[in-house]
């Protein structure tokens, strides 16, 4: 190992990465200070990228890179947005306090969730976590004290606090999930754990040779993917303040990230990004011919899918040969 | 006491529609490792295919099979042969995603063109006659034309598996493609076959469905699950499997109900989750689920 090391350096950053790094610095600053500077509506379309990116990049860290395909990821967003509900609704709590505490409470339905989902595989778990959400929907549509079917209206949250205020921190919590989101999975990436992360889902029977615990590497990820849809769905609820079942527990959040991951480039960080800005450019677009859009997302992914299945991001990947995370080693002979 | 008779009467009369909702779905998962998420949908686009011919002519809805069949049976050949042939692999995010995509499409184009309205079949007085066993019992005759059906094509998918040319290709290929190519099996008309067969059995379950109850376009998820809490329960390949894993759902779905109008679906979701928990390949499992 000591000679190996001495002979060859493995670097991740290059010139371009470091670049980016500083970007990202500055397009933090310029998203805080845009309340000061940009009208509302805009503001709120900044915080639903924001959101719908960290649910990507949460989807994308849970079927791109741990290869668990859930398909009920919207299961954590419901109980993010009912975490809101009794906690902020019921119990007084400020709302944006609630966001940190969804996030935990995600957390630990992960984790009792998890004995029953990961009992199967592949497919199976796929439409295995797809039925567990909606068994949580049903179960929350037939409680009344949270509003039953209908659900109910949580508006009187924000009792007290000006409305620019309310966007301002609105838009703030969505930079940190949004940005955080990204952040964590190139953190995580990096680390050791990243690595067994990959090796697992390249190969389960390689990687427990290798000594390393595949449930419990499959499980972390799960629970941290819960985490932080949890938290989003917490704050997607502070931008609706209004909460049913059939909204917080809709498949529709999955197809969204369904959506981005593939067309972006499933299993890399800049794929949610840029899927992320192609959904809200053809939505934006199309607006006003219905659900036209989704039809044409539906088409794109299955064409992406077949014809190039790393995305957007592969095809610039592979032209240019970039990354903008220092997340690949790159292993080169030191001169001597 | 006969009030529960009655329950699980009706129930096990439910299942029927189920087990036809599920041996489609099972048909291909069986045959080429194919979780088809459009299933449901594809049931729904069954019943609209119906609704939009039975509509205009006043024609009685039962004839519909006749028409619908041949129709989707062709349309699943080709989109396998055209389209989910190239997803097939070891990886089974390819052929997930697309068939996802096919459902989001379906059910879009469907709003499209028929609106979110709720939309039905009306089938006569075959819908409403029943069969009366004693004072409180009956048993409606539409639900156990629908159970004959489901058994009727059973037997049918049990001869064209073990006794044809065909069902032994399907057994062959699922068993192990590569071999089965090395002898001389066109593997790719074999998953178009299996494929068509699959949707010509999900055209009958989508116009039974259209005349037992209303649908809209955005349905189709809800069947899906069915079908695949059926498979499941059954166990995976086998179609008696199905029929009792319809039986199943079916009996906890009214059982639920029965208690309270919305704990039905929720009560069948948690005898899944059940039976899940002690079995994980379902009660009668012909081959292992990956």
């Amino acid at each position: 190992m000591e000679s190996f090391l001495s002979k060859y350096e493995i670097t991740r950053g290059n010139k371009l990465t470091y670049a980016f790094s500083i970007f990202t610095v500055f397009f933090i600053i310029f998203l805080v200070s845009t309340p000061w500077w940009l009208d509302r509506a805009e503001v709120r379309r900044i915080t639903e990228f924001l959101y719908i990116l960290a649910l990507a990049q949460m989807w994308n860290l849970l079927a791109g890179y741990g290869g668990l395909l859930s398909v009920g990821q919207q299961l954590f967003i419901g109980i993010g947005a009912y975490t809101l509900v009794i906690f902020s609704y019921k119990l007084g709590l400020n709302p944006f306090l609630v966001i940190p505490i969804a996030g935990i409470v995600s957390l630990i339905v992960a984790f009792g969730v998890s004995k029953v989902a990961f009992r199967l595989k592949g497919a199976y778990f796929a439409v295995g976590t797809w039925v567990l959400a909606e068994t949580f929907r049903l179960l929350f549509s037939n409680v009344s004290w949270l509003g039953g079917g209908s659900g109910l209206s949580i508006t009187n949250t924000m009792r007290g606090i000006p409305t620019w205020w309310r966007e301002s921190l609105t838009l703030w919590f969505a930079i940190l999930i949004g940005i955080g989101s990204v952040l964590l999975v190139n953190y995580i990436l990096r680390s050791k754990y990243g690595l067994s992360l990959t090796a697992v889902r390249d190969s389960e029977v390689a990687s427990e040779s290798l000594g390393i615990n595949v449930k419990k590497v499959k499980l972390l990820v799960y629970l941290i993917s819960a985490f932080g849809c949890g938290m989003a769905g917490a704050l997607i609820f502070i931008t609706k303040l209004r909460v049913s079942p059939e909204a917080a527990f809709s498949i529709d959040w999955t197809v969204i990230m369904f959506f981005i991951v593939v067309i972006g480039g499933i299993g890399t960080i800049e794929g949610p990004i840029i899927g992320t800005i192609v959904y809200f450019t053809l939505r934006e677009t199309l607006n006003g011919f219905g659900t036209w859009y989704l039809i044409i997302l539906g088409l794109f992914t299955i064409i992406v899918m077949i014809k190039y299945p790393q995305g957007l991001w592969g095809l610039i990947k592979n032209r240019f040969n970039i990354h903008l995370f220092a997340i690949k080693r790159h292993v080169k002979e030191k001169p001597s | 006491m006969i009030e529960w008779i009655n329950v699980i009467t009706q129930g096990i009369l439910l299942g029927g529609i189920y087990a036809l909702f599920a041996t489609g779905l099972s048909l291909s998962f069986g045959v080429m490792r194919l979780i088809n998420m459009a299933h449901g949908d594809f049931i729904i686009l069954a019943a609209f295919l119906a609704f939009a011919v039975v509509q205009p002519l006043q024609i009685n809805p039962f004839y519909m099979i006749l028409l619908i069949v041949p129709l989707m049976a062709f349309f699943g050949y080709v989109l396998q042969r055209l389209v989910l042939n190239k997803t097939l692999g070891e990886d089974i995010l390819s052929p997930l995603l697309v068939t996802f995509g096919m459902s989001i499409i379906i059910q879009n184009l469907l709003l499209e063109i028929f609106s979110a309205d709720s939309r039905g079949l009306n089938a006569g007085i075959v819908e409403v006659a029943s069969i009366s066993l004693g004072e409180n019992m009956a048993i409606g005759v539409f639900p156990l034309i629908t159970i004959t059906i489901a058994i009727a094509v059973i037997i049918a998918l049990q001869v064209i598996f073990y006794k044809t040319r065909l069902g032994r290709c399907f057994r062959a290929t699922s068993d192990d493609h590569i071999t089965s190519s090395i002898m001389g099996i066109n593997t790719k008309h074999i998953y178009g076959m299996a494929m068509g067969l699959a949707l010509g059995v999900t055209a009958i379950a989508g116009v039974l469905m259209a005349i037992r109850t209303n649908f809209d376009p955005s349905a189709g998820p809800l069947q899906l699950l069915y079908a695949f809490e059926v498979v499941i329960i059954g166990g995976l390949g086998s179609f008696w499997g199905t029929l009792i894993g319809g039986i199943i759902l079916g009996i906890a779905q009214t059982v639920g109900s029965h208690f309270d109008p919305g704990w039905g679906i929720l009560a069948g979701h948690i005898v899944f989750i059940i039976i899940l928990m002690i079995k994980p390949n379902g009660l009668f499992p012909k081959m292992k689920g990956k």
